[in-house]
């Protein structure tokens, strides 16, 4: 009877914990634009682009001539960053917009150092569990949201 | 007991059909190894595994256990257990729980990635759940009937070093384990290795239930080193396990792991499988439930 008081004492503790984390990190995405502005300062997640090293910046897209990479990255976007993201990637209160200029006019291989590192420190985990190809199809994915921008503005 | 294990499931499958998760999982097929990957920050993943084990001197089992591990953050994720038996021709018996957390130390991914594990845990002799093979373990040790078995109290703390590297799309982990026993026992001491790979490293533009990328096979091995007196293979077990993992886009994951005893103090014969699903945005959804403000 002791361990099953122990047992629900514990669980109850690691409930009551979660609910303490969750309380004070995080909230409702209700108007995710707007959140995006005001996290835009506080989030140093962006300027993580700067600090990936010169020789993976140069690091040329393999599968940018590839057809099939935006679908699926966007197929692998919608799985495993949207959720923060968003899912057009226009951020949320948990993580930045990615059509910001600051992101579209990254080099590719900063892009992927990013989704590969993470930004552990501030939230964003590491993604190296997804192969290369697919870190590679979301960067393409990524990348072409720019160009969707562009041409939604010019219109 | 059995009804508020039933109260707690139901209410994780309510959460199940009412919160319609939009991340999926993709996760490692590992039972017993661990790689240094985080579970995203915020998501909850209830997991429940089975290991069916045969007994030589004694009646087979199948132990199950759930999982509820939360990702606290990106470098900390925090785990707790209940760990059940039914020993055949004997009894079902709820034999303990355990409360495990694991730290990324470092920020950067690295060749080889390093995690701190810390657990907790509160069992009895009859847990047969072998979710680690440290010490002296032994099929024997599993052989004694459940009312023996359960009299003997075990309150353990365990340490366990997790390394991990990533190439070229394959995963390569090794886990040393240090456990103490509260009750004055000698440190033991385990290991775990594995390599695991996606059938496919690149994903199909659409959604799909039985693509190449949604499989990741590989294997793992797993024993005890003996303790702080008699450190080595001496008296120890060892298995071997082939392991697959299904990773559905609907956020459910299947695994499946029949592991072979190598030497005579181990089964003969663990048959693992486990089904798993990711609930992501479940710290937000509990936030959302006391109140709490972007």
């Amino acid at each position: 009877m002791r361990i099953l008081n122990k047992a629900w004492l514990t669980c109850a503790s690691t409930i009551l914990l979660f609910v303490g984390i969750s309380y004070g990190q995080q909230g409702t995405p209700d108007s995710a634009k707007p959140l995006a502005k005001n996290v835009k300062e506080k989030v140093p997640g962006e300027s993580e682009l700067d600090k990936a090293p010169l020789k993976v910046r140069a690091k040329p897209n393999p599968l940018v001539n590839d057809p099939d990479a935006a679908a699926a990255g966007r197929k692998l976007f919608g799985m495993h960053c949207a959720e923060c993201h968003g899912e057009s990637a226009e951020g949320t209160h948990r993580a930045p917009n990615l059509r910001d200029s600051e992101v579209q006019d990254a080099p590719p291989g900063a892009i992927f150092w990013v989704l590969t590192n993470g930004i552990v420190w501030h939230g964003m985990p590491v993604w190296s569990k997804l192969p290369e190809p697919q870190r590679w199809q979301l960067v393409t994915y990524i990348k072409s949201l720019g160009s969707e921008s562009r041409s939604s503005t010019s219109h | 007991m059995l009804s508020r294990l039933s109260l707690g499931f139901l209410l994780f499958s309510v959460l199940a059909v009412l919160h319609s998760s939009r991340c999926s999982a993709q996760e490692n097929p590992y039972i017993v190894a661990y790689d240094h990957y985080m579970e995203e920050p915020g998501s909850l993943e209830v997991e429940y595994f089975s290991t069916f084990g045969t007994q030589r001197g004694g009646n087979d089992f199948h132990a199950f256990w759930l999982e509820f591990e939360y990702g606290a953050t990106a470098w900390w994720t925090t785990e707790f257990y209940l760990d059940a038996q039914t020993t055949f021709h004997d009894s079902t018996l709820f034999t303990g729980f355990r409360w495990e957390n694991r730290f990324r130390p470092l920020k950067h991914e690295h060749f080889i990635n390093p995690v701190i594990y810390i657990e907790y845990e509160n069992t009895s002799g009859a847990d047969k759940i072998l979710k680690e093979i440290e010490g002296h373990d032994v099929e024997a040790d599993n052989g004694d009937p459940n009312s023996i078995a359960r009299h003997e109290h075990d309150h353990e703390l365990e340490f366990k070093l997790l390394l991990s590297s990533t190439h070229k799309g394959w995963n390569f982990v090794e886990n040393t384990i240090a456990t103490k026993n509260l009750s004055n026992d000698p440190w033991e001491f385990g290991y775990a290795l594995g390599a695991s790979r996606p059938l496919k490293l690149k994903a199909t533009p659409k959604r799909c239930n039985f693509c190449g990328e949604n499989f990741i096979v590989g294997v793992e091995m797993y024993g005890g080193l003996g303790d702080r007196h008699s450190f080595g293979l001496k008296d120890t077990s060892h298995y071997l396990a082939p392991v697959a993992a299904w990773n559905l886009p609907s956020d459910w994951t299947l695994r499946i792991s029949p592991g072979f005893g190598l030497n005579d103090n181990s089964h003969r014969f663990l048959l693992r499988w486990g089904l798993s699903r990711e609930f992501s945005g479940f710290g937000d959804l509990v936030g959302h439930l006391f109140g709490a403000r972007p």
